[in-house]
């Protein structure tokens, strides 16, 4: 812990991941709210495995044809955006089972990823960063590129919150009033496409499922509006990303997995701790 | 004083439903068979029949959200999905997500989605139309309540003030009496009773107890569809209709003439 706020003022490296943690935590407060209230964590999921697709497509079209502008983050953004909407699509209209297109969607993406990264010549350490993330090498480009990408999920989300709240609470009533619940339905998993795709620097594609729902989780149990439930889940998130950076640095400790276990830890305290209160205080 | 009379006209001769000979099917099965019925303004009409009756088929109907495979339904004249507006809608509080943060006045303002602008928060005339539905149902210190902590009586007082807060005409409750206690059921009547003088109401309960005197007619729904005047019922008829599908049928062709002139 020492070591990090001794060295977090003179490496750039480090202000770059204390940076991004904060910036994705912002996406990840507000759709995450949204993810765990709609109950869609299982499609979050998915829509995270399928990444490797993209990511895995870009580094070997990067290698192989020297196709420097395609970034592994972009893939990520397509092949998670194209997912997102296929499972959209199905679950709102298509007569197949909704769980077995999460499945598929989730095992053909990672399948897809896992053949571009071993046909990709050279030694290949990209595909662990991939899959457990490493916040610690986000560069100032792709710095840029994640504040966009959180400037644009997070107005959308807030811009349309009542119509996201009344399609999360009752999907039905919110068709009577004239909202289009399948476009806001729709719109919101690509949202959540996006967020992931933000949450894949922090901690990789293994673990997005974690970060998305745990700090909403916790919030939960606090708040008895969606809005509040946003706000302290989005303080959450950057306690876990910061605070797991911080543990990590000096034990040389992968900062995703350390994040989502603190994150965890959190939790399970968090939900205890409210179960013995409960009994307590009943 | 000439257009007040064409209003009259107009809604007399427009009834606020009316279904033309409507049938619905699930797959192959067919849920409802031929069925007629027209409601007036300021009726209130209780659907009555067993599970798998149809009743929700009836109610599903007349907001739009299924297409009958035959016949008509018209809602103030109009396609159920573009007279939606005009109608308030209350389910049943139990296909709710109990978990969900938000508080009372949050789940009426959603009655006013599709009024206002479409981005960013609700106007403050939205906030005013809540508070006003909040305590006509008397639920106005309830206002910043989570909506999970409620007891069930208190949460279909809520659902009823979203239902009621964009002004409807017309007032659907899907199961108003399920897991709430006959006090809060007498309650509830009372209310209905005093809202029927300006909105017409239609409800649907499996709970035959709910024929409270208040209601004007009753829809008997078992694939084919009966209605009684109120001051007809008899519990010995509504036994009988209720079990048995035979009578039901029976019953059906002495009563469709009835129907028409109601």
């Amino acid at each position: 812990m020492s070591e990090f706020f001794a060295e977090f003022t003179q490496q750039t490296f480090l202000q770059y991941a204390v940076l991004t943690g904060i910036l994705v935590s912002i996406a990840c407060g507000v759709i995450g709210s949204y993810v765990v209230t709609r109950r869609i964590t299982y499609i979050a999921g998915a829509i995270a495995h399928s990444v490797l697709a993209g990511m895995g497509a870009a580094r070997y079209f990067q290698t192989v044809y020297h196709w420097e502008w395609l970034h592994p983050l972009y893939g990520a953004l397509v092949a998670a955006l194209i997912s997102a909407i296929i499972i959209g699509l199905v679950s709102l209209g298509a007569k197949q089972r909704e769980d077995t297109v999460i499945g598929a969607v989730w095992a053909i993406g990672m399948a897809i990823g896992i053949l571009f990264i071993f046909k990709t010549p050279g030694y290949n350490e990209d595909l662990m960063s991939y899959l457990f993330g490493n916040i610690l090498m986000v560069s100032s480009d792709e710095l840029w590129l994640i504040a966009g990408l959180d400037a644009v999920v997070v107005v959308i989300g807030l811009l349309f919150y009542k119509q996201f709240l009344a399609v999360c609470f009752d999907e039905e009533f919110a068709r009577l009033r004239g909202i289009s619940v399948e476009f806001y339905y729709l719109l919101l998993l690509c949202l959540t496409a996006i967020t992931v795709v933000l949450l894949v620097t922090v901690v990789g594609i293994v673990m997005v499922i974690a970060l998305i729902t745990l700090p909403a989780a916790v919030a939960g149990m606090f708040s008895k509006r969606l809005w509040q439930m946003m706000v302290l889940s989005t303080l959450f998130t950057i306690l876990f990303t910061t605070g797991g950076l911080a543990l990590s640095y000096g034990p040389n400790l992968p900062a995703g997995a350390t994040t989502i276990v603190l994150a965890g830890a959190v939790y399970l305290a968090v939900a205890i701790g409210s179960r013995i209160f409960r009994t307590r205080h009943p | 004083m000439m257009s007040l009379q064409k209003g009259n006209i107009t809604m007399m001769k427009t009834p606020v439903i009316e279904f033309k000979n409507v049938s619905f099917s699930f797959d192959s099965f067919n849920v409802l068979e031929d069925v007629n019925l027209t409601i007036e303004e300021r009726d209130f009409l209780s659907i009555v029949g067993p599970n798998g009756g149809g009743k929700t088929t009836l109610l599903k109907l007349m907001l739009g959200l299924l297409k009958p495979a035959k016949g008509t339904v018209r809602v103030f004249g109009q396609h159920p999905v573009k007279a939606r507006s005009r109608i308030g809608y209350m389910p049943q509080y139990s296909s709710l997500d109990p978990l969900f943060p938000v508080t009372v006045s949050d789940v009426v303002l959603m009655g006013r989605l599709g009024n206002g602008k479409l981005l960013g928060a609700y106007r403050g005339a939205d906030k005013k139309a809540a508070s006003k539905a909040l305590s006509e149902l008397e639920m106005s210190e309830m206002r910043n309540r989570p909506f999970s902590a409620l007891s069930g009586g208190q949460r279909q007082r809520v659902l009823i003030a979203r239902a009621l807060v964009s002004d409807p005409e017309l007032l659907l409750l899907d199961e108003p009496t399920s897991n709430v206690d006959a006090v809060i059921e007498n309650e509830l009547f009372e209310l209905l009773h005093k809202l029927n003088k300006r909105i017409t109401i239609a409800l649907v309960t499996h709970d035959l107890g709910f024929v409270s005197s208040y209601v004007k007619r009753v829809a008997c729904v078992s694939r084919r569809i009966v209605v009684h005047p109120t001051s007809e019922i008899t519990g010995e008829m509504i036994s009988e209709i209720y079990g048995c599908d035979v009578r039901m049928i029976r019953h059906d062709a002495t009563a469709h003439e009835g129907d028409t002139d109601v």
